[in-house]
């Protein structure tokens, strides 16, 4: 008997399209399956009917495209899809209900996610992010309901006040107590912003959770408004993140059409409406007052403080300014409730933390995990160690204003205090494993290489200081370094911290001495014996051919760039020091690991 | 030309003043800054050309020259960069023959940049052509990459 299309069950394809999965072909994908159906109904009538649903960033970007197949109450999910795959899942799984075995997730998948603890990320990856009503089946916009009819603004600052959360942007502020002290500055107008700069090069948490979650940030950004007393909201956005600035200005957009923005909000005298400003590419801009002089116009220098932001901000009006993980935590702590939310993580750290998971790891991608996890389940139970079984060697977390911890500290709780004991910081969230492969010194040089190219140039010591700390560093890779340069570093490194006048050059240094203090043989290595340790400083390295090991094969003389290495066929090769670049092409291309690098 | 900058004028007076967004409407209108829209602005608003010129030196999204048809950039922010995204770097400019960040060959095919992550760290190293991103590149899938970019540029030009 025939079905009407109404009576037939539905079967739900959910794509990851966050920027894993589209880079990953997910697109392609959906308009794979798409085809596929359309090609088998045409021989045979189907018992279901097929829906799409895009979703954001799942985080286990290693794995994608990942595609869920959700049939009813059961929800299998297949990982690396590509769009040849797509057919015959569609003719086994979807039409023969046998799901294709070897396409499935595997036990690493769980290893991935047993230790996390998702609350922002739980619904990043479920619900489409470009549909308004997937938010508010999954409770979205009951929080602002909630407080506008009943609570007052003061009653909201308690409740985030006691839920003790801090600031995600990198200083841990309390969110509460900044709320507070705008609420209280004199004055009828009244800003919040949301900080979506998200300059940290090596980190895209705030990124995921705008396209995976846009709603969050609205609703974070709606509650925030209500109790500090402003009526307008900005988002300063990279412009470097084209995706992320169209779910928000959708979000936006479906908001306005159900009344959920503009005046008179739920019937309770309340306004409020959000502007996007796009960011033109500047790191600094993420420093609280130099994005407000981006938002006004002008160059984005910091502004000395105080006065803070809270006191005189935009416009020189009480503001509030917020990172995106800290205001999409807003709407869950009001709806869970404060004592629900401080139960999770530390003494004085408490929620959860997202961090972008990447570097030399197996599992690379965006995790949520319980304050006070150790930064060694990181690495080994979710990270699932480290590629190829190179030795670990350091993880770098907080980018251009954190360091680097090496292996002794793995045991170190992930919380405010403890990573700013062990000499890093939290940061935004970045945490980039490095394996032996990686020198400590170029490491160190290449966050000043950033630092000092951001430098917004306003105060001396940042400006010229980060230059002669690169100086230094650039020699010292080369192979140029002399006795007195580490001390010579250490002293710079204390007075850029102590004279800088915004936090980029405050925390500049940063990468310098976490890895002076636990890597200073490297530093040593080079400077003394001209040699780098990791094998990467290419001025201190020389290539050569091990004649007894070597075939003759020529793949390193075809690979070589600079027409160094001759030899006959089946004969030993040579390399010609005179004109080797020292690019590593032939110690890439050998099969035989006869080529040396010393 | 004219037309459009009076157009941006128009929508700039709106926007509280902002030359941020004034020239941001102008790259994404004409590809790039030309000197002659500073001018114009300049007078038209009555603002001195160093303060324009100010803002675009300071952002790195503003570009004074015109740009390539096609930009090819890679990633190297830190995940890219402990990933190789240098190797990369280097092998981009070796096969389209241009020395530094920001060149664009002489045929205004190609245009190639180092930028600082594109959010897409746990992919990388990442290369972005005209805007997506390709996954775990090589500098020989990116070599591979920019053949076929430049036989679709040839072929299409025919
Ligand atoms: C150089 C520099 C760059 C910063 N970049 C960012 C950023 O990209 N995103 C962010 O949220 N905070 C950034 N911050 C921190 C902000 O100044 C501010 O503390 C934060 O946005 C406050 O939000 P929170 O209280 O929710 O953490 C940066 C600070 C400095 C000094
Ligand atoms: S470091 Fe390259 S995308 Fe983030």
């Amino acid at each position: 008997m025939e079905q009407s299309e109404e009576n037939k069950k539905k079967v739900v394809v959910r794509v990851c399209i966050g920027t894993g999965g589209l880079a990953a072909g997910g697109k392609e994908v959906i308009e794979a399956f798409k085809k596929a159906i359309t090609d088998f109904c045409v021989d045979i009538e189907l018992d279901f009917t097929c829906h799409y649903q895009k979703v954001g960033c799942r985080g286990f970007c290693a794995r994608d495209v990942l595609v869920d197949v959700v049939d009813g109450d059961t929800s299998v999910t297949y990982q690396g899809i590509k769009p040849d795959i797509a057919k015959r899942i569609v003719e086994e799984h979807l039409i023969k209900g046998e799901p294709v075995k070897e396409w499935l997730i595997d036990a690493s998948y769980y290893a991935f996610h047993a230790k996390q603890l998702k609350i922002l990320l739980k619904d990043c990856g479920t619900i489409d992010p470009e549909d308004i009503q997937a938010y508010i089946n999954v409770g979205g916009y009951s929080g602002i309901k909630k407080i506008v009819s009943a609570m007052t603004p003061e009653d909201v600052i308690n409740e985030i006040k006691a839920s003790a959360i801090r600031g995600r942007g990198g200083a841990g502020f309390p969110t509460g107590v900044k709320w507070e002290a705008c609420r209280k500055a004199p004055g009828d107008v009244r800003y919040i912003v949301c900080n979506a700069d998200e300059g940290d090069p090596g980190a895209f948490m705030d990124r995921s959770i705008i396209e995976g979650n846009p709603h969050s940030v609205v609703e974070g950004l709606m509650i925030a408004a209500y109790a500090i007393g402003a009526s307008l909201g900005y988002v300063y956005i990279r412009a470097e993140y084209p995706a992320a600035v169209d779910r928000l200005k959708l979000a936006i957009a479906q908001a306005h059409e159900l009344g959920y923005l503009g005046n008179n909000l739920f019937g309770s005298g309340f306004h409020f409406d959000v502007r996007i400003k796009l960011g033109a590419g500047a790191f600094v801009c993420g420093e609280e007052t130099a994005l407000i002089a981006s938002i006004e116009g002008e160059r984005g220098m910091p502004r000395a403080k105080p006065p803070f932001p809270v006191h005189k901000g935009l416009w020189g009006k009480p503001t509030v300014i917020n990172n995106v993980e800290t205001l999409s935590n807003i709407p869950y702590i009001i709806r869970n409730g404060a004592a629900w939310y401080s139960a999770i993580g530390t003494g004085k750290s408490k929620g959860t933390k997202v961090f972008a998971l990447t570097g030399k790891v197996k599992n690379t991608g965006l995790i949520e995990v319980p304050m006070g996890i150790r930064l060694g389940e990181i690495i080994y139970d979710i990270g699932g160690g480290i590629i190829g079984n190179k030795q670990f060697k350091a993880v770098q977390t907080g980018g251009p204003s954190g360091g680097c911890i090496p292996a002794e500290l793995l045991d170190t709780p992930v919380d405010f205090e403890s990573l700013g004991r062990v000499g890093s910081i939290i940061g935004s969230g970045g945490m980039v494993v490095l394996d032996e492969t990686d020198c400590m010194v170029n490491i160190a040089k290449f966050f000043l290489e950033f630092t000092q190219a951001e430098s917004c140039g306003k105060c001396v010591p940042c400006r010229i200081g980060t230059k002669r700390l690169l100086e230094i560093l650039d020699r010292i890779t080369r192979g140029l370094g002399k006795e007195g340069d580490i001390e010579l570093l250490e002293t710079l490194c204390a007075d850029v911290k102590a004279a800088s006048l915004c936090g980029l050059g405050q925390t500049a240094p940063n990468p310098i001495l976490s890895t002076l203090k636990y890597f200073r043989g490297e530093y040593e290595a080079h400077i003394r014996e001209k040699k780098c340790p990791a094998k990467v400083c290419k001025d201190l390295l020389t290539y050569s051919i091990i004649e007894e090991v070597c075939t003759g094969c020529g793949a390193c003389r075809r690979a070589c760039p600079a027409g160094a290495i001759a030899g006959d066929k089946k004969k030993p090769h040579r390399i010609d020091p005179e004109k080797c670049i020292k690019c590593g092409a032939c110690f890439d291309v050998c099969k035989f690991a006869s080529v040396s690098r010393e | 030309m004219n037309d459009i900058l009076d157009g941006i004028i128009t929508k700039y007076r709106e926007k509280e003043g902002n030359v941020i967004f004034l020239l941001q409407e102008t790259q994404d209108a004409l590809g790039y800054i030309p000197e002659e829209a500073v001018n114009y602005f300049s007078e038209k608003l009555e603002i001195p050309p160093s303060r324009f010129y100010g803002v675009v030196t300071f952002y790195s999204q503003f570009h004074l020259k015109p740009r390539g048809k096609n930009i090819v950039s890679v990633c190297c922010g830190t995940a890219c960069h402990v990933k190789g995204g240098s190797k990369i770097a280097e092998r981009i400019q070796r096969d389209l023959g241009l020395a530094a960040d920001g060149e664009t060959t002489e045929d205004g095919k190609f245009t190639f940049e180092i930028v600082r992550c594109v959010g897409a760290c746990s992919i990388a190293p990442v290369v972005l052509v005209n805007n997506s991103a390709y996954a775990e590149m090589s500098a020989d899938s990116t070599s591979k990459l920019i053949k076929e970019l430049k036989k679709k540029e040839s072929s299409g030009t025919k």
